[in-house]
């Protein structure tokens, strides 16, 4: 009845005519709800194309991460679930895994000639054996560099393999020939800085997150970074997407999430190159972000949700999806010769990255339920004090790891990697 | 028993109203009050202590007070030499004030936008500065490195859009005003100045009132503009409990914030009600 009304409601909705509603044509269809691919032309590409030859109807829905997190339990506290299968990051179906999602080893077994790497795979069961997820796809964040600022490559740096301190004699040489400061970060209210410093900068400096969060090593590295931001674009305090900077020439070399960069690489390829972060004293920190997908308890639609997995994991949907809407194979899937020229940057940049022999994978945090705002903005307000409100670097770890240790200890929070695994809540030295 | 029904019915019609306003307001603020004061289900402090030791407490507070004391007094004193001007027009009156109040028509976070195209690195304005040889490239405005410049671009944005809810008031308060009183004036040889502050002022008070308690309500809710054009280089307390609730995901501290606006608003328009009341003998 409520699928009919529902299918029957937006019918109305879509023809602007009441003699469309007939309640015959509804068709079952399952509700697949995703924090990820949320803008309105990636929703579409999903709907049009991704989903296109998929054997059903789907009805597939977005919401941001925290609303996703309330509907879901909310449900669950209701009794009464109205989404068959969710997409979402690893660090915002952990929280649900015991509450409100179901197992899934049947479908999981069902999926083993898809060549998922077993590391992926046990991922999904947040180490309680059992899978809660499957991975869906998997990003992560690359540099890349309008081709003008090349000319200014410190003698000696190879593009690839880029120190920390080799990024900043660049942005300088620069800023020295120009006058302009061309470096870039998403440091706006909607951009994804948090991530660069977890995921990025500590790992690279310190080789952990929260564990050396003020240690000797961190403080050198913000007072290293300070410098760096020198030659930053003070209007990177506003940017959300890099993409659009980067294609205003406003910002000659930017960090940003692959999907956040895609629209420029895609309309300007011959433009721009790509490649890895760059490297501190512990190695090259990066960040894997994977989504997953999983079946909430009691899905009125399970059978369906099931079937809609083991499309979405094929590998002709997975090289699909990495044209559409750039997030890349779990599954073994050679990306084809003629990929887009731009989506075959974000591509090379990922394999480098991966592939780099310092590479330092540092996971989505893990573990905080709903402190992950909290624990991003004290990240967010270190860098805010230290960088641009010019404070102490001391003074302010040591007033930050206070409020750090409180969110470990509330949560009760293990460490996640870079950092070396703990007994109860991570410990911040 | 006729009575009795007459002295009913006013009531009666007044519920549906008053039955609205407290289910959608009075419940919650009350639950509001009860996140703001609690911690884990507990009586407790803590919310209030991380608002005040949050370290965008006292920029938000000084940036939302400063903004209030400079674009509300900027507004009346636009909004009234307007007015004034108005009344003088013979001809094409209605046109021009339905030109002002164009931008009442306008959503705050849309005239935000509308002032960010003109105010950004590559705007309009830097535009124009350019095409002038005033400048030699876009120079920024907006950025935490040139909070002066910021400032300032919000207060223009706010002015441009709030003035006219002022100046619809207050053309409306001058219409009630009788000729008659200026004229007499007038006759006596009053000069302009002295007629508007001797006589217009003074009876425009209420209308005066009304504007400046809606104004600087509003004023201290600002968001949607500064959120457009200043991001978080320019923390207002409204944009703080914004944050506090999507981003950092703590409904409490986000109520304690909501709180204390409520508190700012409801004393200042107790400051209003005071300062200008007028006596009842004083009424025309």
């Amino acid at each position: 009845m409520r699928q009919s009304m529902k299918a029957a409601a937006s019918a109305i909705l879509l023809s602007g005519s009441l003699a469309a509603a007939n309640p015959a044509t509804a068709q079952e269809e399952i509700d697949f709800l995703s924090t990820q691919l949320r803008p309105i032309e990636e929703a579409q590409k999903v709907r049009d194309v991704i989903l296109e030859d998929f054997d059903g109807s789907v009805n597939y829905l977005v919401e941001e991460p925290p609303q996703f997190d309330v509907r879901m339990r909310a449900e669950g506290q209701a009794g009464k679930r109205t989404i068959d299968l969710v997409g979402a990051l690893h660090g915002e179906l952990q929280p649900l895994a015991t509450t409100d999602l179901d197992t899934i080893d049947d479908v999981a077994a069902k999926l083993t000639d898809r060549g998922i790497p077993p590391g992926l795979m046990e991922l999904g069961k947040f180490g309680t054996g059992k899978q809660v997820y499957v991975p869906w796809m998997q990003a992560t964040y690359i540099m890349v560099a309008r081709k003008d600022a090349l000319d200014y490559l410190p003698q000696g740096a190879d593009i690839n393999k880029l120190t920390y301190e080799q990024l900043e004699a660049w942005a300088k040489a620069i800023t020295d020939d120009t006058g302009e400061r061309v470096l870039g970060f998403p440091a706006g209210p909607k951009g994804l800085m948090h991530r660069f410093f977890q995921g990025y900068l500590y790992p690279s400096y310190t080789g952990g997150v929260v564990t050396p969060f003020k240690s000797p090593e961190a403080e050198a590295m913000w007072t290293a970074f300070k410098s760096l931001w020198q030659y930053v674009n003070p209007n990177s305090a506003s940017y959300d997407f890099m993409q659009d900077p980067l294609l205003a020439e406003e910002v000659w070399i930017a960090f940003d999430h692959v999907a956040r960069v895609k629209e420029a690489l895609v309309e300007a390829p011959d433009d721009f190159v790509t490649f890895p972060a760059p490297a501190g004293p512990k190695g090259r920190g990066y960040m894997p972000v994977i989504a997953g997908l999983a079946i909430p308890k009691d899905a009125p639609d399970r059978a369906g949700a099931a079937a809609l997995i083991e499309y979405l994991t094929r590998p002709e949907t997975q090289i699909t999806t990495a044209q559409e809407v750039g997030f890349f194979p779990v599954v073994k899937a050679e990306l084809p010769a003629d990929l887009e020229p731009g989506i075959k940057l974000i591509a090379d940049a990922v394999a480098k990255t991966q592939g780099a022999d310092d590479a330092l994978a540092a996971l989505l945090p893990v573990g905080l339920a709903d402190k992950g705002g909290e624990f991003n903005k004290i990240y967010l307000d270190t860098f805010q004090r230290i960088v641009l409100r010019d404070e102490a670097p001391r003074t302010v770890l040591d007033d930050e790891a206070k409020a750090l240790s409180a969110i470990m200890e509330a949560t009760n929070a293990p460490c996640w990697q870079p950092d070396k695994p703990s007994q109860g809540a991570c410990p911040v030295k | 028993m006729t009575r009795a029904r007459t002295s009913l019915l006013p009531y009666l019609l007044l519920a549906p109203s008053l039955l609205f306003l407290a289910a959608l307001f009075l419940v919650p603020l009350l639950q509001t009050i009860g996140l703001s004061l609690t911690e884990n289900g507990e009586l407790s402090p803590a919310n209030y202590q991380r608002m005040v030791g949050d370290l965008n407490f006292v920029p938000s507070l000084r940036n939302t007070f400063v903004l209030v004391l400079v674009v509300v007094p900027a507004q009346v004193v636009f909004a009234l030499a307007m007015a004034t001007m108005l009344q003088k027009l013979r001809l094409g009156r209605d046109i021009v004030l339905w030109i002002w109040t164009i931008p009442l028509g306008v959503s705050d976070l849309a005239a935000g936008l509308v002032w960010l195209a003109i105010l950004q690195d590559r705007g309009y304005l830097n535009s124009a500065l350019m095409a002038l040889g005033v400048i030699d490239g876009p120079t920024p405005w907006l950025t935490y490195e040139t909070p002066v410049a910021l400032f300032f671009s919000v207060v223009a944005a706010e002015v441009w859009r709030a003035t006219a809810i002022v100046l619809v008031i207050l053309v409306a308060g001058l219409q009630l005003i009788p000729r008659e009183y200026a004229e007499a004036a007038e006759v006596f040889g009053a000069r302009p100045w002295t007629i508007f502050r001797r006589i217009t002022l003074p009876l425009l008070r209420p209308s005066l009132q009304t504007a400046l308690i809606l104004r600087t309500v509003l004023a201290f809710e600002v968001f949607a503009v500064v959120y457009a054009i200043g991001g978080r280089n320019f923390p207002v307390l409204v944009g703080e409990a914004f944050v506090w609730q999507t981003d950092n995901q703590n409904t409490g501290v986000a109520a304690a914030y909501a709180m204390l606006v409520v508190v700012i608003s409801l004393a200042s328009t107790v400051f209003y009600l005071r300062a200008l009341r007028t006596p009842p003998e004083q009424q025309p």
